[in-house]
């Protein structure tokens, strides 16, 4: 089927619901608003979704889209909020503006949360009009559109709610042919059929609201040109990107939400961008029994002489905590990409926080600290990628990637990647000719000072090439030791390591003007809602303030400095425990921790940036 | 002038002396069959020419854990964590296709705390050598029962197993390793031959070595004892293991004797001991096993082998350098396919 053989509902009876406050004429809101779509789970709404918000990228309008979803595959409530933002405010809003409601679960609550003034998109027969006559309401016969649209009635289910992208188009101005841009593109050259079946529906919904509603709500996307050139994807995609370009080899997993998209992605991409000449892979990929062999394999490969990863969340860190342990200890290089859902324990497992930030920086038992970066955006998925390998060959540890959720599985626009221009650096590896050169080596000996020592891989053609490793106690040369000098020395050498490693972390982003009393301290996704409430605070409430996003962990001393150059520091958490500010704790003297202010949200809904703003003007007794 | 030669070590096909196969001395108690096996390493490494720098050794927790550090002192060796070698081993396998990795460990690691892992490293038949030295109680923390300890075995305090053992050899045929063997640490010249089997074997080989615990089980009453083994152990068949690089006699007598050929062109010539048996059949393996328990017999020798089919590094279809090594042009893609990737995404 084809747009031009499309069937036309024609409306007969008018006048067709359409209701709007007082009768009021709406004042024009361009480019500033939500939309907030309640479905089913499974019900083919993510397609419509995307849809949606591609349109209105490819209309030059900065958006972003974010999909609460169950932990369950069919049948239960899903929600999918899309922000335009002319000012480019990526980051989660929670009051919405408009409401697409087609389920009936949720459909009365739905409408009770929304603000005054605000629009409604109901399906007809939920009749939701009668709920509260503070909101303009649009009636859409789904049903009867879909008759018209798709024959088959097995297939109708799965196209029925992209109808709504097309009556929206025509209420909010999205140009059609940007949709169907957006939908072919969703759909790929394999699989034009079900896109044609779509974009009929599309074209019917567009054509029943252009016949049959008035349009009585202000709210329009009008066309700009601020995402020429950008692009749009989930941080799952960037970071498994990122690996790959970091010359990753090995890759190990368990499926677990969220995280499980991050490989599902990296694994079609290593199968397009990783094969040598005769065709075969020159990566490995292992889908392991649990989280304990996922890592187990990471170790085994990193100590084998291969960039290794794995990807999980909080419940697969947990498992892998023994293994991190001997990371440390036996200094073997690992990546750990953790995609953070709320916990503890199964907790919710679709949803977002940053609850594994303390966890993961202390992880297993013993004195034991690893490195962990916080990428703020799906650029810095795909940049910290390489970092996070460089740091974990050059200081022979297992790092954490920690990213969330929210950023993870979420759609972000973001400028295109960079080709990492930086030669991928695999540490200090002593080859055989060095070994020849040396005549030898300690494995655990301090040469350079810096706490790192030579290491060598299996396979190195000399007969001085082989060393053991292990997990329990062992001197410079790493044979088993108990004594306790041997004991002491390697373990101060491993904290001296640590410094190292702050020195060559990541340098935090600071914006600072000089002379502010007040600082605000954020790390990964805080970010979208702490840029926004610092305009916020400036603009709405004459409040100036400096901003410092950290971006790894030790704190290098730029974070130091920033605290000690303010009276009070804002430090941002989405978990209860205050998770970062408990770090800080950890690691700082009394006196710069006086100065430190918690900000905290941890209800599994992304951080916005009226809980920070209104968080610190209470803070500041405004 | 005397005529007489200074007597010249014996040096292998790569012209090392067997100290160069040798590890450190060995902390485990007097008489333990740990040691048997480690001694048979050692020897069946030098006979076979295998490079000892081009080896990696692993281990997981306990005594025959330990082992490791005892033989092999020139290779690479991983200590890893309780029962969690398999993984460990399976990653460097596959970041190093050109290494030969050689798992040693015990009952404690393979049937309790790592049999996860165990069963998921047959199921994946990753191309390495895997020795369990299986004695039936976890000697590091002082003699309790594993759980390959049979039932009705008596432990040293007089308590009585009544829990059902796991056989670590059944669940190796019956879930994917290409070659199985029991045998037993007294047994030199048979525990030699398999080993030699499993170094010419491209596949996973697994070994179960009953070795007996001369502290905390080799009693009367024990079933892993030096004198219960002997007397319940079933040779299958006299293993004789002709190298490739060997010239290979043709003398076999009809009926008697069967070559089976190992990938690198290796034979195991089996000298047939009073039955028929057939160790490429699984089904007929697994028959054994149970025919032999129910008689109270051990049967040892190679229980299963398959020597063709592809191995974890086949199915993963990984390039034939070592991953670990590949060079920075190799791993990191080219500036067009970020671009691309980058147009898709607009």
């Amino acid at each position: 089927m084809n747009s031009g053989e499309v069937f036309i509902l024609m409306s007969t009876a008018a006048p067709v619901e359409a209701h709007a406050p007082g009768g009021i004429s709406p004042s024009p809101i361009v480019n500033d608003f939500s939309i907030h779509v309640a479905t089913v789970n499974g019900s083919g709404s993510q397609t419509a979704n995307n849809v949606l918000m591609r349109s209105i990228f490819r209309m030059g309008v900065p958006v972003s889209g974010k999909n609460v979803f169950p932990s369950n595959i069919q049948g239960l409530p899903t929600w999918f909020t899309i922000r335009a933002s002319k000012e480019g405010w990526i980051g989660h809003k929670r009051q919405v503006e408009i409401l697409v409601a087609m389920n009936p679960e949720t459909a009365r609550e739905d409408v009770m949360e929304m603000p005054p003034g605000g629009v409604v998109l109901y399906d007809e027969p939920l009749r939701l009009s009668e709920l509260r006559s503070d909101l303009t309401y649009y009636s859409v016969p789904f049903d009867k559109i879909l008759l018209g649209v798709c024959p088959d009635a097995k297939l109708r289910r799965l196209v029925r709610n992209i109808i709504y992208d097309g009556v929206l188009a025509h209420l909010l101005g999205i140009d059609l042919d940007e949709m169907r841009a957006a939908l072919y593109k969703q759909f790929g050259p394999k699989k034009k059929k079900a896109a044609d079946l779509n974009w009929g529906a599309i074209v019917a919904g567009a054509e029943w609201a252009r016949n049959n509603l008035v349009k009585r709500d202000g709210y329009r996307i009008e066309r700009m040109t601020a995402t020429a050139g950008k692009i749009l994807l989930d941080g799952n995609l960037a970071a498994g990107l990122g690996a790959i370009f970091a010359g990753c080899t090995v890759f190990t997993w368990y499926p677990i939400t969220p995280s499980s998209s991050l490989m599902e992605q990296t694994i079609d991409l290593l199968h397009r961008l990783r094969k040598d000449e005769e065709g075969r892979n020159t990566f490995a990929v292992v889908q392991a029994e649990d989280e304990l062999a996922a890592i187990g394999m990471v170790i085994g490969a990193g100590w084998a002489g291969a960039r290794a990863m794995t990807a999980t969340a909080g419940p697969g860190i947990s498992l892998m905590a023994e293994f991190i342990g001997l990371g440390y200890y036996a200094e073997v290089p690992a990546v750990v990409v953790d995609v953070q859902r709320v916990g503890p324990s199964t907790g919710l497992p679709t949803r977002t926080q940053q609850c594994d930030t303390l966890k993961n920086a202390v992880l297993s038992h013993g004195d034991t600290k690893h490195p962990v970066l916080f990428p703020g955006s799906p650029m810095e998925c795909f940049t910290m990628m390489s970092d996070a390998f460089d740091l974990a060959e050059f200081a022979q540890t297992p790092v954490f990637v920690n990213t969330d959720l929210d950023l993870g599985m979420n759609n972000w626009m973001s400028d295109p990647f960079p080709y990492p221009e930086t030669p991928i650096n695999r540490g200090k590896v002593l080859s055989a000719e060095d070994l020849e050169r040396l005549g030898g080596f300690a494995r655990y000996a301090d040469v350079d000072g810096d706490g790192v020592g030579y290491r060598t891989i299996p396979g190195t053609n000399h007969p001085a090439a082989g060393y053991f490793t292990r997990g329990s106690g062992h001197n410079e040369k790493a044979q088993y030791s108990e004594k306790p000098a041997d004991y002491k020395r390697n373990v101060d050498r491993l904290a001296r390591k640590w410094e190292t490693i702050r020195a060559r972390g990541l340098k935090p982003e600071i914006s600072s003007r000089g002379g502010n009393r007040v600082g605000i301290i954020c790390y990964g996704t805080s970010r979208y809602a702490a840029e926004e409430s610092r305009a916020q605070l400036r603009d709405r409430h004459g409040l100036d303030t400096d901003y410092c996003r950290i971006r790894s962990y030790p704190f290098s001393v730029e974070v130091d400095e920033f605290i000690d150059a303010h009276d009070r520091v804002y430090v941002i958490d989405q978990n209860r425990d205050a998770q970062m500010l408990a770090l800080m704790k950890m690691d700082y003297p009394a006196d710069r921790i006086a100065r430190l202010r918690s900000v905290r949200n941890y209800d599994g809904v992304p951080i916005d940036a009226v809980t920070i703003t209104t968080a610190i003007l209470e803070g500041e007794g405004r | 002038m005397s005529a007489t030669a200074i007597p010249q070590p014996k040096r292998n096909r790569l012209g090392l002396d067997v100290l160069a196969y040798r590890g450190s001395k060995t902390t485990l108690c007097a008489g333990c069959g740990h040691n048997s096996v480690s001694e048979r390493i050692v020897e069946v490494f030098f006979e076979l020419g295998v490079q000892p720098w081009n080896v990696a050794k692993f281990s997981g927790i306990g005594c025959s854990s330990k082992s490791p550090a005892y033989f092999l002192g020139l290779s690479h060796g991983f200590n890893a964590v309780h029962g969690r070698s398999p993984a460990v081993a399976t990653g460097a396998a596959l970041a190093n296709r050109n290494v030969k990795c050689m798992v040693v460990t015990g009952d404690g690691d393979t049937a309790s705390i790592g049999i996860g892992q165990y069963f998921h490293l047959l199921r994946r038949n990753v191309p390495l050598i895997y020795i369990i030295e299986d004695n039936g109680v976890y000697g590091l923390t002082k003699g309790q029962f594993s759980a390959t300890a049979e039932v009705g075995a008596k432990h040293k305090t007089g308590a009585i197993n009544t829990m059902p053992k796991i056989d670590c050899a059944l669940l190796a045929i019956e879930m994917g390793a290409t070659l199985v063997a029991r045998t037993f640490s007294g047994d030199k010249r048979q525990l030699a031959a398999v080993l030699k089997a499993c170094v010419a074997h491209n596949g996973l080989s697994v070994v179960d070595v009953i070795s007996p615990c001369t502290t905390f089980n080799d009693h009367d009453g024990s079933t892993k004892s030096y004198a219960y083994v002997k007397d319940h152990a079933e040779p299958l068949h006299d293993i004789d293991f002709v190298p490739y690089f060997n010239e290979i006699e043709v003398e076999i007598e009809e009926g008697e004797v069967r070559d089976i050929e190992l990938h690198d062109g290796s034979l195991l010539r089996l000298r047939k001991l009073g039955r028929d048996y057939d160790p490429t059949s699984r089904r007929a393996a697994i028959d054994l096993i149970h025919s032999s328990e129910a008689k109270g017999e051990i049967a040892t020798g190679l229980l299963y082998v398959a020597p063709a089919g592809p191995t974890f590094v086949d199915t993963l279809n990984l390039t034939a350098a070592p991953l670990a090594t590949l060079p920075e042009s190799v791993t990191r893609p080219p500036r067009e396919a970020l671009e691309m990737v980058m147009e898709e995404l607009r």
